[in-house]
């Protein structure tokens, strides 16, 4: 483990949280950690001064991928959003979709029919569980142990392909469309969908092994990263990030949506805080995604409509107000503001990725004093996806 | 730092054994799923080319154009979609709002071509290898992007109907009118259709929008009856409608109707604002009917002097004599007529021409002639008795009921027909109280009346008898009674491909005892007027006169429109010929045809 020089006059003097640097003073190197850099969760990049192996400063910059969704949005009718608002978390677009289509039936009066409910609660946990565990391969990968990104990804290609025959597509599936989904599961899913969780469970009694049970990976990430209880509030953390300090906090759980109030599990959370904890909690989470998925298959309605009907969605207009709708995402909670001006097109669409707090101002504070050569584990360990950013 | 944390990632070592998870191409196929969205195919003969596949890409990815071998008809457009699949994200949301279900997505995803324009292709023509996978991504039947139901329009139930001249359409109420107006997508292949070629996406978005004055400017563009149109127009907007194609057709004609039952009549010539400086010269209209009525607008707006020559005394043609006013109430028709002869045109009522006015005096006396007269005279049945006193022609009837004169139907009626004139005659019967029987020579579906009309006509307890030939009128059991015989016939197949054809079976003759017969199995022209020196000069053909694209007949300063003009003889074919007439006789005038 990385231990910080307790001789600290060789380092920048910090007035207010900013150390003061002189880069002309030869003491210190700046570099830049991405936007090409298998380190780094995406296209961003920090900005890095060193002092030795040690950061002094970070800052967090993005724009490598600004497609300026919220104002495209802006521009486009209700039903055009509906094939846009996935790409703002690639890895993870379930969550836009449904939180989209939510919103827009909140505006709009639209009940959606039970099955749908139920479906859609099954995409969002089956993509929770495909993003944690390429969040699982980058965790390993970042402190050597690039393997296991190998078979993680492999298994998330599982997933991906149940993916394509519920929805029609492997990455952004578009299949959460306002009014409920685009199709019932095609036939037997079901016991397609247990064989991939069987498959994923065994690698994650594997990964027990080979990580949470790896002296090298322990002694990276333990005291790795460490967030202090009253950080979350001031700085707006949610997810595993915050309920690894021990506060147990889901928002599945204190403002169940769609079906999770019918189904049964608890939050789980950690106390340690560092980056080893963050991934106990997650690696836990999975498997309550593997649990979920097997609950929610053994109690849906099998048949049913799974669509409300909509209108001409050409000339759609969803009555005036506004609405703020929040699901659990893998990252925390996630959240969309939507307003209607009462015309085709949507006045203000704001979105609340967790990435934002995460890899700004808490990726930021961490960075300090960290070893440069774990800013990469540091980093994924907030789990954090840049378009989510960049909106 | 446990020993245990040092021998566990051992465990695994089993997995170096494991085979590869990936797929080796080209070796190994991995077809998509069976709902996988990869590239588009389109069923060429079902596409009609509406264009909302377009209109809803946000990727702007789909442009329309013209393909070899599609040619453009009444109900399709006669372009094809094509796909940038360089901008196409394949979100299928053309697939889910496609008007005719021909386009969708096959789940064909890997294509290597070596032509650099490749990825811009028009599917469905054949050329891709995947145009005929049957596996792919289409709109499931559950999930809809569209209202396919049309509103209902609230209706006079038939029994009261019966009862009064009242109307029986009531009308969209306002969130009727905009649920219905959202129903359109914009494709304008009616626009084609309509005779007037109105523009009807466009006063169907002034309903959306609730602009009503808009609305009627619009509507005034191309048709200056449109209180009428909305309500008796033959609507063959509808029957190409592209919404029609999987459920019920945008119903055009009621939002036409309801724009104009927003704008009372007062507010007219504010909101229309029709300005015109006259320019000398004189035409004169023979027929105030919405042919004669439609010319005499478009032409006063251009400036001329228009003066009108009606035989009957008010101004509205067969839309008042012929058509019953539960149908297009009389406030309705008087709305349309008296603002176009607010205008300052000049009406002669109770002159008909050839009589009161000499037809070659006017063709002296003004610069050009407008002539829409319609057809007047009803064809007689061609039985042995027709002559017999109770036997009533439909026109007659309804002319009586439009005079408040007592038509003298009776009890118990006999209508032999099947076209408009024969429903209205068989309803104004049930209004006066008596039974109907209608009697038709071939199918229901062969009628040539409206598919409505029939099934009000049913709904108001007209009984019906199809493949039923009259064969003789005789004296019935009193003076006030007649009898008809008529023969059954069966329908046999036409060898030359035509429709099929009665033929009457000589052993089943019935004769049944009515009060009356009215007979409406159509009408001609009546062309006494035109005096020998201009009738050589017109060309006529069954019947109707044949004239160019501007309604010019062969004396060139005579335009001719209305039904004896045209082959579909209703009142929007009649209006699209007076606007054409007009703007042919601005250009006669102009010296430019």
């Amino acid at each position: 483990m990385f231990e910080r020089s307790s001789d600290r006059s060789r380092y920048p003097e910090v007035v207010d949280g900013k150390p003061v640097v002189d880069l002309d003073s030869e003491k210190y190197v700046k570099i830049w950690h991405g936007p090409q850099h298998p380190g780094i969760t995406g296209n961003m990049s920090l900005e890095l001064i060193l002092c030795g192996d040690e950061v002094v400063d970070c800052k967090t910059h993005v724009g490598y991928l600004h497609r300026g969704f919220e104002k495209l949005m802006e521009r486009r009718t209700w039903i055009q959003n509906f094939p846009v608002v996935c790409r703002i978390a690639v890895p993870e677009p379930a969550f836009n979709e449904y939180l989209y289509a939510a919103g827009v039936e909140e505006l709009a009066g639209i009940q959606v029919p039970e099955r749908a409910q139920w479906i859609r609660n099954l995409n969002l946990e089956m993509m929770r569980l495909a993003s944690f565990l390429a969040w699982l391969g980058g965790q390993a990968g970042a402190f050597g142990n690039s393997t296991i990104g190998q078979w993680t990804v492999t298994h998330r290609d599982y997933l991906l392909d149940l993916f394509e025959e519920m929805t029609g597509g492997r990455i952004y599936h578009m299949y959460m469309v306002p009014g409920g989904v685009r199709s019932g599961l095609p036939d037997g899913f079901e016991e397609r969908l247990e064989a991939v969780l069987k498959k994923v469970e065994k690698l994650l009694k594997e990964i027990e092994l080979v990580l949470l049970n790896n002296s090298v990976f322990k002694a990276r990430a333990v005291g790795l990263g460490y967030i202090d209880k009253d950080m979350i509030d001031r700085y707006g953390i949610t997810g595993p990030n915050q309920r690894a300090c021990g506060i147990k906090r889901d928002v599945r759980k204190d403002c169940p949506y769609l079906v999770y109030d019918q189904l049964d599990f608890e939050v789980i959370t950690g106390t340690a805080s560092d980056t080893y904890e963050r991934t106990l909690v997650r690696y836990q989470e999975m498997h309550q995604c593997i649990d979920l998925c097997r609950q929610i298959v053994g109690r849906m309605p099998k048949d049913g409509p799974f669509h409300q009907p909509l209108p001409n969605v050409l000339h759609w207009r969803i009555p005036p107000g506004e609405t703020y709708v929040k699901a659990e995402c893998t990252r925390g909670e996630k959240g969309y503001y939507l307003v209607s001006d009462g015309s085709l097109y949507p006045r203000r669409i704001c979105i609340r990725g967790p990435s934002y707090t995460h890899a700004f101002p808490v990726m930021e504070k961490l960075a300090i004093g960290t070893d440069i050569a774990d800013i990469a584990g540091l980093m994924v360990s907030l789990h954090t996806y840049p378009p989510e950013i960049e909106r | 730092m446990s020993l245990k944390d040092v021998i566990a990632p051992f465990y695994v070592w089993k997995r170096a054994f494991e085979k590869p998870y990936t797929t080796v191409k080209p070796i190994e196929e991995r077809p998509g799923a069976a709902k996988y969205r990869g590239f588009h195919t389109n069923d060429m003969d079902l596409c009609i080319g509406c264009g909302t596949c377009e209109t809803i890409c946000q990727n702007e990815a789909i442009d329309m154009v013209s393909v070899p071998g599609i040619e453009t008809t009444a109900k399709d457009s006669g372009l094809r979609p094509m796909i940038d699949n360089g901008r196409c994200c394949w979100c299928a949301l053309c697939v889910d709002i496609c008007t005719t279900g021909s386009l969708r997505l096959t789940n064909e995803y890997i294509w290597v071509s070596t032509d650099p324009d490749g990825f811009r292709f028009v599917p469905g023509t054949g050329d891709n290898p995947w145009d005929n996978k049957e596996l792919g991504y289409r709109r499931d039947a559950g999930y809809r992007l569209m209202d396919y139901e049309r509103q209902e329009m609230e209706m006079l139930a038939p029994e009261q109907g019966v009862q009064s001249f009242l109307e029986v359409v009531k009308g969209y109420s306002a969130e009727q009118a905009r649920k219905e107006a959202e129903r359109c997508v914009d494709c304008g292949i009616c626009i084609a259709t309509c005779p007037a070629h109105m523009d009807i996406p466009e006063y169907i978005k002034a309903v959306r929008d609730g602009d009503f004055e808009a609305g009627l400017r619009l509507l005034y563009r191309t048709n200056p009856m449109p209180a009428t149109c909305g309500r008796i127009c033959t609507h063959r907007c509808e029957d190409v409608c592209s919404v029609g194609h999987l459920g019920d057709p945008v119903a055009i004609r009621w939002l036409k109707r309801y724009i104009c039952d927003q704008m009372p009549e007062s507010s007219y010539a504010a909101v229309l604002k029709d300005e015109f400086a006259p320019n000398g010269h004189k035409v004169a209209i023979i027929g105030a009917g919405p042919g004669g009525l439609s010319a005499a607008y478009y032409l006063i707006k251009l400036g001329y002097a228009v003066t009108l020559y009606e035989a009957n005394e008010k101004a509205g043609g067969m839309l008042r004599y012929g058509v019953p006013s539960y149908r297009l109430p009389y406030d309705q028709l008087d709305k349309d007529i008296d603002y176009i002869l607010s205008l300052g045109a000049t009406i002669h009522y109770n002159t008909r021409v050839g009589r009161e006015v000499e037809f070659s005096a006017l063709m002296g006396d003004f610069d050009a002639v407008f002539f829409s007269v319609g057809l007047t005279d009803p064809y007689g049945l061609g039985v042995e008795g027709e002559k017999h006193p109770r036997v009533l022609s439909g026109l007659q009837v309804l002319e009586d009921v439009t005079y408040g004169r007592d038509p003298g139907v009776g009890k118990r009626v006999a209508v032999i027909g099947g076209g408009n004139v024969a429903m209205d005659a068989a309803r104004v019967s049930r209004r006066l109280g008596a039974e109907v029987t209608v009697l038709y020579r071939r199918r229901i579906e062969d009628m040539p009346a409206d598919p409505e009309e029939i099934h009000e006509a049913q709904a108001e307890q007209v009984r019906f008898i199809t493949q039923a030939i009259p064969m003789r009128v005789e004296a019935g059991p009193s003076p006030e009674q007649v009898n008809i015989l008529w023969g059954e016939a069966e329908m046999v197949a036409d060898a030359k491909g035509g429709r099929p054809r009665p033929v009457l079976m000589e052993d089943k003759i019935h004769t049944e005892t009515y009060d009356s017969v009215i007979s409406a199995i159509g009408q001609g022209g009546d062309f006494g007027f035109l005096s020998e020196e201009y009738a050589g000069k017109i060309e006529m053909k069954r019947g109707k006169v044949i004239s160019n694209q501007y309604r010019q007949t062969g004396i060139p300063k005579l335009f001719v429109g209305g039904d004896i003009a045209n082959d579909t003889a209703d009142a929007i074919s009649a209006i699209a010929d007076g606007h054409q007439a007009a703007i042919g006789i601005d250009r006669y005038l102009s010296g430019l045809i």
